[in-house]
């Protein structure tokens, strides 16, 4: 929380402007009962009038001071929470734009939208907290204290007395339940993780005839909260009787104790009415704070995701004299290639070395984990490998600026993802200067012009938050329309045929193949069928290269391949 | 399915432990409900079972409040007679002093009043923790078991989050309305009415001039509230947008980052930030600014009654107490006026929030099963589609007139592209949707006059989209068969070819299946479902072909469970390998959602129809191949 708030420091200037107002707001407040004191003993004793009138217009403009104080206070306020939230959100969103997919994916992409919108709102919201009862109820809390003390020692000390015991009932209540309200959390959790189980899997319940299962188990998840709920908020009922009692056990014995100092003539009847306001306004402020302190575990946690985000070190970067490419264009070499994700035992892809050249498909086989994806990844740098190399054009990844690697790849992912928009400006996202003949042709060799022709407003045509009016299929030609249009040297296309039925998965392949000659194109696959027309097929096997050749080569060398073949078509198919 | 839960926690409000504070619902644009009256005396049926509990909470109120509102006015008399007994000291007129007698009484009473009053408003409370969890235990409790009896129509056509936000955001401003707000609403009313009696019991001078800041507070309360609206609608706006963007980068980074468009992303981000910033420190502002005013509003009063009072002092008119008690109730004053206006906005989104889980409880349900629906004791598995006919929307037909004779025993295959349509038919069969026209019929018996649970227990269904629940391996099996012992569950696992990977997990057939289930894969998770139809021993299969994200070898594995599962059960898979369509007993060919051949391989191939043009696309694709294989 406070390593976060170090965020705050280009708001300082307004910060002090925050502390000044509050302290003169709460001179102000704490002012009137003292001026009100002055009508009973100047005023209302002597029963001079004018005093009573002249003394009320000081209050008047004591309370105008101090309303102007509290507007521009929470002006200021306003805007450092708001500013230091606005800091918070960039910076995140800043780190984790630049993120690896590797790092990425260490949190989930749900965790990283919460901790980007929810967590900074929580931590604004407390820092606005802060700044309005903070701030201002120390000073009311000391200046109370103070102005007591001014007025009599001994009816003072009852205040003193009170204060801790008042934040100790409260500390003692909430100790108890802030840990009851995380249980409680978590049992919500659980209780959503029920219904929405149920949810999903509606079809599944029913086909099974489990529902009556299903009501029973969300009915205990059910169960276990009210019980949960109802004891907590038995706890909490303690808290508002207990400090009211508190202040009005206050009240009485300033009365008590007052009336004792006046008897001994020690004190003024005034200033005893003023002390039992002090002791109002002080032990209010003391309530605040303390509510604003429970807040605080949450806020903390908020502030510590925060904190975990922004402590990733971009694990990728830049170097610091790029190289500039050979002259070649889309050559792509691994050289004795070893990747190890962070923290897993076994490397995903160990020595693996090929070249290939502009004109040439690659097709990457195997088993799942076999490590094609990530051999796939390592094209356009979203990991750094751990030993060897892997030159693009000559020259190593790691040693170009990744701008300048990328924009020669056009790499088509497994899972399609559109951005919210126009199916022009999905198609453009790969190349924003691409004319309109460049985006139909992109559109036309993905074999998604004709469904594009088809809609009422063709290539302007609105595609929604993760293209969900699109199908699954239209969504892979769009996401690899999107990749032609970058008239990249590299092609990478990660298994990204698998939406699409297979007549327009063969169509597709023999567009694909005219476009491309100029350029070097890897295809990863489980399918047999997408990758046997390949130049070089590289079968891989638990991270290891078992074997790369033709495919008639494959057949009647590499075992891996041969039974891959085999599980998945008849000889005839084949053939 | 994650995604969309945190989303909606991202919808809900920040809850404090306190409510929504003081402020919380002021400004805020607020949704209405349709029929408030009609709602709200729904929401207090509810209570109706807690009659006797709420009238003790009531009775306890009224207790409570009473008692704390005496308080100023004999605090007031106490001060009074110190103050008698000071001015008699100092004019001199005798010796007598303070009478510490009756000051002394007054406040023994006075701290039995308040022990009194804050034991009962400790069991109002206490009480209503009971009511209000309770109650909304109850409603929550409706609403699964509604869940369980509404047509899967209902789930398709809507999202998944719409159906979530009203089983838990809604009825989560339920609970913490009744929680904290009924109480407060009683005690809000009572000290209100409490304190204007006891004013003007004291001076009816003050009271009018205590009274008159609350038009004056509220008239300036609704004009700021009134303005920061529009901020709060922008404020709103740009959130939405934010976040937005933030969704969708995230969801997309792995292009992002390929694409190279980081810095665009992050540019686009700062433009929507800064624009949340400008509605945010306004609304904020517009929030932070009602305080302060109202306080000053308080403090006018107080002003007005430190100097009228002390004109009416020295006229003898009131006490000197009596400006003390007047003082303290005009500070009390305000806080359950701002209690009640900031209370009208939280009701209102209270039963706005009622009123959408009553709709979802209203939402029409399956029709039950006849008295006399029975089971087929020993299903053959033969099932005859008897002149079907089927549509979601009246006005797009989709299943015409279909007759279909399935023996026990045989396969078939459906055909077609995605988004074909292909699980109509399963929905059909199962009786996820009743059929318009005509009767399905398993062993001659129509499946209407089977019960549903009866019916769907001779099906089994292992669809791509893989379902396992969060629990272990062993209960994913086991959902198949609840009494299934772990000699059933391994030797299932054993037939789906999943036993040997499940050893290779950390705690074998215990391992727990986390929320997302990320540590199975694809492949991994469709073993389990088969072994779960395998336990589940049914007579009718459905199963669905996986066309992605499996890699071969476990392919392989499935292909091969698939094939024993088959085995002398009546098979409907919806296919994408040729080898399985060509050797399907019959092919029911899709288009658009509707059935558009059926035949078998080569009656279809023979009649040169849509079946024919798809076969020949795809057969001319290997042509291609080969020629390129072999250049």
């Amino acid at each position: 929380m406070l390593k976060l708030l170090g965020l705050i420091k280009p708001f300082r200037a307004s910060l002090a402007v925050v502390v000044v107002l509050a302290l003169a707001q709460s001179l102000a407040n704490l002012y009137l009962p003292r001026l009100m004191a002055d009508i009973v003993d100047h005023g209302i004793v002597p029963g001079d009038t004018r005093q009573i009138l002249a003394i009320g217009g000081l209050m008047l403009v004591v309370a105008v001071i101090g309303t102007i104080c509290a507007v521009a206070g929470s002006y200021f306020s306003s805007l450092i929470a708001t500013g230091f939230g606005r800091i918070v959100r960039g910076r995140i969103f800043d780190r984790v734009a630049h993120f690896s997919v590797h790092q990425f994916d260490h949190f989930s992409t749900a965790s990283l939208i919460t901790r980007t919108t929810n967590d900074t709102t929580q931590v604004q919201s407390v820092l606005i907290m802060m700044l309005g009862m903070v701030i201002t109820a120390p000073m009311m809390a000391i200046g109370g204290v103070a102005l007591s003390l001014s007025q009599d020692v001994r009816l003072a000390r009852v205040l003193i007395a009170v204060i801790p015991v008042l934040a100790l009932v409260f500390f003692l209540i909430m100790r108890k339940a802030v840990p009851l309200f995380q249980v409680m959390q978590v049992k919500i959790d659980r209780l959503n993780l029920v219904l929405d189980e149920g949810l999903t899997g509606v079809r599944v319940i029913r086909a099974f005839d489990r529902g009556a299962h299903e009501s029973r188990r969300f009915d205990a998840a059910n169960l276990d909260l009210t019980g949960t709920a109802i004891s907590v908020n038995r706890l909490v009922a303690l808290l508002m009787p207990a400090m009211f009692f508190m202040m009005n056990l206050t009240s009485v014995s300033i009365i008590w104790f007052g009336a004792v100092r006046i008897d001994a003539g020690q004190m003024h009847v005034g200033a005893m009415m003023a002390s039992l306001q002090y002791a109002i306004q002080i032990l209010f402020a003391v309530f605040m704070v303390t509510a604003v302190f429970v807040t605080l575990p949450r806020a903390a946690a908020s502030a510590e995701r925060i904190n975990e985000v922004l402590d990733v070190v971009p694990d990728v970067n830049d170097p610091a004299q790029p190289k500039a490419p050979g002259a070649t264009r889309g050559h792509v070499e691994f050289q004795d290639v070893t990747f190890q994700y962070p923290g897993a035992e076994e490397p995903a892809l160990s020595a693996v070395s090929f070249s290939a050249r502009p004109g040439e498909v690659t097709a990457i086989i195997g088993g799942t984990g076999s490590g094609k994806s990530t051999l796939a990844g390592l094209i356009p740098r979203f990991y750094d490998v751990n030993a060897g190399r892997v030159l693009v054009d000559g020259v190593d990844v790691r040693e170009m600026p990744q701008e300048d690697l990328r924009a020669r790849i056009g790499y088509v992912p497994q899972k399609a993802v559109l951005f919210s928009g126009t199916i022009s400006s999905n198609i453009r996202f790969g190349r924003e200067t691409a004319s309109d003949e460049e985006m139909q042709h992109a559109a036309t060799v993905a074999q998604a012009a004709e469904f594009i022709d088809r809609m009422p407003d063709g290539y302007a045509s609105p595609v929604s938050q993760g293209g969900t009016n699109l199908s699954g299929g239209q969504k892979q030609r769009l996401s690899i329309a999107r990749a032609l249009a970058r008239r990249a040297e590299i092609y990478v296309f990660d298994d990204s045929f698998s939406a699409l039925d297979f007549a327009t998965d063969a169509k597709l392949r023999a567009a694909l193949k005219q476009e491309t000659t100029a350029a070097t194109v890897f295809i990863v696959s489980q399918r047999i069928g997408t990758v046997m027309g390949a130049d070089r097929i590289i079968v891989l096997d638990d991270g290891r290269v078992a074997g790369i050749g033709t495919h008639a080569e494959l057949l009647a060398s590499c075992a891996v391949y041969k039974e891959i073949v085999e599980s998945q078509a008849s000889l005839e198919e084949v053939a | 399915m994650s995604t969309e839960r945190t989303a909606l926690k991202q919808q809900a409000p920040p809850q404090s432990m306190f409510g929504r504070g003081p402020m919380g619902g002021l400004g805020i644009p607020v949704q209405k409900a349709k029929d408030f009256k009609g709602t709200l005396r729904r929401l207090t049926g509810y209570l109706q079972p807690h009659r006797p509990a709420l009238i003790v909470v009531l009775v306890a109120g009224v207790v409570a409040t009473l008692f704390s509102v005496i308080g100023p006015k004999m605090l007031g008399m106490a001060t009074t007679k110190i103050f008698e007994g000071y001015l008699r000291r100092t004019l001199g007129r005798s010796n007598a002093g303070i009478d510490f007698a009756y000051v002394g009484n007054i406040l023994s009473w006075l701290l039995v009043l308040y022990v009194i009053s804050a034991a009962f408003q400790y069991l109002q409370q206490y009480l209503m923790s009971n009511i209000a969890q309770k109650t909304v235990y109850a409603i929550r409790r409706q609403v699964e078991a509604k869940f369980g009896r509404l047509p899967l129509k209902f789930f398709d056509s809507r999202t998944h989050g719409e159906i979530l936000s009203r089983a838990v955001n809604d009825l989560d401003n339920i609970s913490s309305t009744l929680q904290q707000n009924l109480t407060q609403l009683i005690s809000s009313v009572l000290s209100v009415i409490g304190i204007i009696i006891m004013m003007l019991t004291i001076s009816w001078i003050l009271t009018i001039v205590v009274v008159l800041t609350l038009p004056l507070s509220v008239l300036l309360v609704a004009r700021i509230a009134k303005r920061s609206q529009a901020f709060f609608i922008r404020q709103q706006k740009a959130l939405g947008e934010l976040n937005g963007h933030v969704a969708e980068m995230y969801s997309g980074h792995a292009i992002v980052t390929a694409f190279g468009h980081e810095e665009r992303a992050v540019a686009r981000f700062n433009g929507l930030n800064d624009n949340y910033y400008e509605g945010a420190w306004r609304a904020q502002f517009a929030t932070g600014m009602m305080f302060p005013i109202m306080m000053f509003i308080g403090n006018l009063g107080y002003v007005a009654v430190a100097v009228i009072g002390g004109y009416l002092v020295t006229g003898r008119a009131i006490t000197i107490g009596d400006v003390q008690a007047f003082i303290q109730y005009s500070r009390q004053f305000s806080m359950p006026i701002t209690q009640l206006s900031s209370m009208a906005n939280t009701i209102q989104l209270t039963i706005a929030s009622a009123e959408r889980v009553f709709e979802l409880l209203d939402e029409p349900e399956e029709p039950a099963d006849a008295p006399s629906a029975g089971a087929i004791a020993a299903p053959r598995g033969e099932v005859r589609i008897d002149h079907v006919t089927f549509s979601y929307k009246p006005e797009v037909p989709l299943i015409e007139d279909m007759t279909i004779e399935v023996a026990s025993g045989r396969t078939v295959a459906i055909v077609g592209p995605t988004g074909a349509g292909k699980t109509t038919l399963v929905n059909l069969l199962m009786r996820f949707y009743d059929v318009s026209g005509g009767a399905i019929r398993v062993d001659g018996v129509d499946i209407r006059e089977l019960r549903r649970g009866g019916l769907r227990r001779m099906f089994g269904m292992v669809l791509q989209d893989t379902w396992l629940f969060s629990g272990s391996i062993r209960d994913n099996i086991a959902y198949g068969r609840e009494d299934a012992g772990e000699d059933a569950i391994v030797r299932a696992a054993k037939a789906a070819q999943a036993d040997h990977f499940i050893r290779t997990l950390p705690e074998n057939y215990g391992t727990l299946i986390n929320e997302e289930a990320t540590n199975l894969s694809q492949g991994q998770k469709q073993l389990l479902t088969i072994a779960r139809a395998f336990l589940a021993d049914p007579a009718i299969l459905i199963l669905d072909e996986a066309t992605s994200s499996v890699d071969t070898r476990t392919e392989v594995l499935i292909q091969d469970a698939m094939a024993t599962l088959m085995k002398n059960r009546t098979t409907f898979v919806i296919a994408h390998r040729l080898s399985t369509i060509r050797n399907a007993d019959l092919i029911l060919m899709m288009e658009h959602g509707r059935i558009v051949e059926t035949g078998t391989h080569q009656e279809l191939l023979a009649a040169h129809g849509r079946y024919a043009d798809l076969y020949q696309s795809q057969f001319a694709g290997k042509l291609l191949q080969e020629v390129e294989a072999s250049s």
